[in-house]
């Protein structure tokens, strides 16, 4: 009883031990001079809120998209075709992102949603596929060779985005915004009915809710927090490029969200930090580190039910 | 959380005592493509910049030299990120490397505004070679059209009236084609855009096989130029129609293709057969190494190598960022290729050849010169660079 | 395009298909008996090309290294089984999509570490060699056909042995219900390992085949693994009969779109944005096919499952 009640309370411990860890990074990077940390971080966070977007409909609607990776590309698109056009202002970079991300989520879900399980898998990376395609044949914007943008984006004629500081706490402002939000509709009615479909979408249909709805919204949700991630990706990179959203990329999100546990969004972002931490560190280690992240893969398969946060908290989930 | 917090704080520790040891000294980033089915080009430029370093007893120009290679896995994103560690983190006096002009182009910018050397060994994409030119980077390879274009020279010089050109669809593909037709004149019959990555070539083969060209040009790097090769002489077309080619035979391919590559034709600024002291010198102490014939990526690895060597001696160390740039533009150093200088645009203009694959008494497969195209050629977009 | 060209276009595109059905078969076969999604399938299939040269290098037989290579194919299978996926076979999805993609990574990298990153080759044995001349100036390689013929045998191997025989029965029936075929009383452990060390093979046996026209590199088997997912999500999961048909269909369609997709093009489009919209159109395809037949057909066209 002990035992459940301690790791209970390191469970919702670990949200918190997270943001404020990305919260004083910089103030640590600063204290042992190491500018580089505070630039990685950036690109951990980034793909951490595609992560927790894409945990908001595979955790909890259990929709296990493989093309996700699509979104943080045609977020990052919109953001560098606008700015090679001469639009560098984020009161049009980001409605259009919006705008963009979720039209198309909203047409390939409504789609892919009447299929499940493994088929469902196959037609996201299908549509993924089409948009990587898409990318690759945009000679105009660079086609493979991708599209530098010779800046960053601007709010209100400022080009504070340009400071890495300033950069740094934007995207980890936009987690927690995107945390809490996602957060906020799983312990809604909304994220009830969407659980609840994972469950038995019959009982759902017999109280006259159709499920398919409250699915297809989470899924245009969830396309356009990537997009934002791809947004802020274009700006970190100041390059586009369509490698932002081949299938490999697609897959390594799904890893993320699975590796660090499933039906949480602490696990999301535990589990894009400990996969792009390990990827940097085992690297610097040896050339042939795969020999060596492929079986800490399977291990934590194996040995950590619950994934990276169920190896910290002993199983216990909290939303 | 924490267990990854205590990697990444030992990881820092790991690349701060490298600083330390070797404060004096000098430290090349060396980016190359290392993973994936691209990786033997990676791994032969790598290696012969390698062998350059090693053949400078350690010491390029003298200052203790330590190499610190990354893989940028084709990755632009990731190669950027990783870019940024060896700027920042590991304070690396130069750059150089990058097989991939989709690499190039994300990490080109922050080593150009870090305002650290880059010495290209591989990848020239347009607008580095134009009007995004910088006097901080320099090549020792080609800008990326050129090969296509000794190939198109060398089409119309063989009087080919008729010619089927395919390339991959991606932009280093249309660019190759571009770069064909600059320099022939003849019709085109049909141009084919294949998947990237294809495995299977009988539709395109068939199709090439019923337009009855003179001759068929393409561009089919690593894999995919196995497979073609493999393919078009096992349909037994390559008595029949002529196969121009660049970047798809050479010695990283050669090892698959062997005699089905044989007589095939690609246009290329160097082969091991290129009678001067310093290629013969360089050939046989990279066989000797390695054990296996370098190709041209490893020969502009170990010129990039070499250019850095002879320029730090002749500006006298690294301090003096100016005087080196000015030392790389003479290019002091005798490349494996002959005749070498630098364009406005730090591109080299230099000499290309027609050669084709063979095989040597030794039983090991090559690339051997078939005749000169170019001259001391310079590439199409030097007058866009504003540089003088 | 000529008759001649439609003709020649369509038995290449059947022998495309069928090269995607011999990878795609196992491919289903683990999925369908199993309810195990093995991404190590596309490893297999290049361990298996690998161990053949590698036998080839030492006997200089192509058929014994067939056999080596083979028996190869099958160890590391049941290794595999052994130490990694039988403790995967209750759990999750996703978790055995995680641990198999290790099993990628680990593997990938030991075949580089072992045998470099070069491409290599196996040679086409002297019996395949010869060519038929099917076209004015175009000849059909017989290793191609010796291709076809091998995938047909092994499709009709694969029909006898779940239709006839009482292995294909405990399989079909293992398929439709596991817990109740192990409560009859088979050792439903032991009928898993068979199954997985077969499908082993035919992934061993893909990568043997491919090997003669095909770069032997590493990272070969990923995309083809992607193009196996298509194959056997199409043709409806764990049906072999559906697998067999949905490869021939993609390899139709592929090769077909390929060789027209950018002529079609260049009727409604100028030609330089042809030769953008083309060779896009005729990438995606397969994708668009996919989508299309899962749109109106959720489960494939085959369904093996009901319900």
């Amino acid at each position: 009883m002990e035992n459940a009640t301690a790791s209970l309370f390191r469970a919702r411990l670990v949200p918190g031990l997270i943001l404020a860890a990305f919260g004083l990074l910089p103030v640590l990077a600063g204290l042992i001079d190491d500018t580089f940390i505070v630039f990685f971080a950036i690109r951990v966070m980034i793909f951490a809120i595609a992560a927790v977007s894409l945990a908001l409909i595979l955790g909890f609607g259990a929709m296990v998209s493989f093309g996700h990776a699509a979104y943080i590309g045609l977020g990052a698109y919109t953001v560098g075709i606008l700015a090679e056009n001469g639009v560098w202002e984020f009161y049009v970079s980001l409605p259009a992102t919006l705008v963009v991300c979720g039209l198309f989520a909203l047409v390939t879900g409504a789609i892919s949603l009447k299929t499940r399980g493994v088929y469902f898998i196959m037609i996201t990376l299908a549509f993924g596929q089409m948009a990587y395609y898409t990318a690759t044949s945009l000679s105009a914007y660079g086609g493979d060779d991708g599209l530098t943008m010779w800046g960053r984006t601007e709010i209100f004629g400022s080009s504070m985005l340009s400071d890495r500081m300033t950069f740094y706490y934007v995207v980890f402002a936009v987690l927690v915004a995107v945390w809490w939000l996602c957060r906020t509709m799983v312990n809604s009615r909304f994220g009830r009915v969407l659980q609840g479909a994972r469950q038995s979408e019959m009982r759902l249909q017999a109280i006259g809710i159709d499920p398919y709805a409250y699915r297809l919204a989470a899924y245009v949700i969830a396309g356009m927090i990537a997009g934002v991630a791809g947004a802020l990706l274009a700006n970190a990179a100041e390059f586009v490029s369509p490698a932002y959203m081949s299938w490999h990329r697609s897959g390594e999100l799904i890893f993320m969200v699975v590796l660090g546990g499933l039906g949480s969004f602490s696990g999301a972002i535990l589990g894009a930090s400990g996969y792009l931490v390990l990827e940097e560190v085992l690297s610097h280690v040896t050339e042939n580190w795969r020999l060596i992240f492929g079986p800490f893969l399977i291990l934590v398969v194996l040995y950590g039910r619950g994934g990276l946060l169920g190896l910290i908290t002993g199983g216990k989930r909290d939303g | 959380m924490k267990r990854a917090l205590k990697v990444a704080v030992a990881a820092a520790a790991l690349g701060m005592s490298g600083l330390a040891a070797q404060a004096e000294g000098l430290k090349v980033g060396f980016m190359a493509t290392l993973s994936g089915p691209p990786a033997a080009l990676g791994e032969h430029m790598r290696d012969g910049f390698l062998l350059g370093v090693k053949e400078a007893g350690g010491k390029l120009g003298g200052l203790d030299t330590e190499v610190l290679i990354v893989d940028d896995e084709l990755k632009p994103d990731a190669a950027l990120t990783k870019v940024q560690g060896l700027l920042e983190r590991d304070k690396v006096d130069i750059m150089a490397g990058v097989v991939f002009s989709n690499v190039m182009m994300s990490v080109y910018k922050p080593i150009i505004q870090s305002e650290t050397i880059m010495v290209s060994a591989n990848a020239g994409p347009s607008p580095i070679a134009g009007k995004a030119c910088s006097p901080y980077f320099f090549s020792t390879s080609w800008q990326n059209d050129q090969n296509h274009e000794v190939m198109g020279k060398y089409a119309q010089d063989q009087g080919y009236k008729r010619v089927v050109v395919m390339a991959p669809n991606y932009q280093a593909g249309k660019d190759s084609i571009s770069g064909f037709k600059r320099y022939y004149g003849g019709e085109v019959v049909d141009e084919i855009y294949t998947k990237l990555g294809q495995l299977d070539f009988s539709a395109e083969i068939a199709r090439i096989a019923d337009a009855k060209p003179d001759a068929i040009f393409t561009f089919m790097p690593g894999g995919m130029g196995v497979n073609l090769v493999k393919q078009f002489s096992q349909a037994g077309l390559s008595d029949k129609v002529p196969f121009l080619s660049a970047f798809t035979v050479d010695e990283t391919t050669l090892p698959a293709t062997q005699d089905t590559a044989v007589g095939l034709k690609s246009g290329s600024q160097w082969s091991s057969t290129l009678d001067n002291p310093a290629n013969k010198a360089f050939v046989a102490a990279f066989e000797k190494e390695y054990g296996y014939a370098p190709s041209l990526y490893a020969s502009q690895g170990y010129d990039a190598a070499r250019l850095i060597d002879g320029a730090l001696k002749k500006a006298g160390g690294k301090d003096d960022k100016q005087a080196l740039i000015a030392a790389l533009r003479e290019a002091p150093f005798e490349s494996v290729r002959g005749d070498f200088k630098f364009n406005t645009n730090h591109f080299p203009v230099q000499d290309f050849y027609v050669v084709e694959g063979a095989k040597r008494d030794d039983g090991k497969y090559i690339v051997k010169v078939v005749e000169k195209v170019f001259d001391d050629q310079g590439d199409a977009y030097a007058a866009e660079c504003t540089l003088k | 395009m000529s008759a001649t060209l439609l003709a020649v276009q369509t038995l290449n595109g059947l022998q495309l298909g069928i090269l995607l059905f011999l990878i795609a078969a196992g491919l289903t076969l683990v999925f369908g008996v199993m309810d195990f999604i093995n991404l190590a399938h596309g490893v297999q299939y290049m361990l298996g090309a690998y161990l053949a040269v590698a036998a080839y290098g030492v006997t200089g037989s192509f058929w014994t290294a067939m056999l080596l290579a083979l028996a190869g194919s099958l160890v590391v299978g049941l290794a595999l089984e052994l130490v990694v996926f039988r403790h995967l076979y209750d759990r999750d999805h996703l978790d055995q999509v995680l641990a198999t993609f290790g099993v990628i990574l680990f593997l990938g990298e030991a075949v580089k570490v072992i045998w470099g990153s070069s491409p290599l080759s196996l040679p086409v044995p002297d019996l395949l060699s010869g060519s038929i001349p099917i076209s004015d100036g175009l000849l059909y390689p017989v290793y191609r056909i010796a291709l076809i013929v091998a995938g047909l045998l092994i499709a009709a191997l694969l029909y006898v042995l779940v239709t006839h025989t009482r292995v294909g029965m405990l399989v079909r029936a293992g398929a439709t219900n596991a817990p109740m075929v192990s409560a009859l009383g088979v050792n439903i452990r032991r009928l898993f390992m068979v199954v997985f060390g077969f499908g082993a093979m035919l992934a061993g046996f893909a990568g043997i085949m491919a090997a003669p026209i095909l770069a032997v590199e590493p990272g070969m088997g990923d995309n083809l693994l992607i193009l196996a997912f298509v194959v056997i999500v199409i043709g409806g999961i764990g049906s072999i009969r559906g697998a067999f048909l949905a490869a021939l269909i993609i390899g139709l369609v592929d090769t077909i779109g390929r060789s027209a997709a950018t002529d079609i093009a260049r009727l409604v489009l100028p030609p330089a944005a042809a030769n953008d919209v083309g060779p896009a159109i005729a990438s995606m395809l397969i994708y668009i096919l996919m989508a299309a037949v899962l749109f109106f057909r959720p489960s494939g066209l085959f369904p093996a499952r009901a319900g």
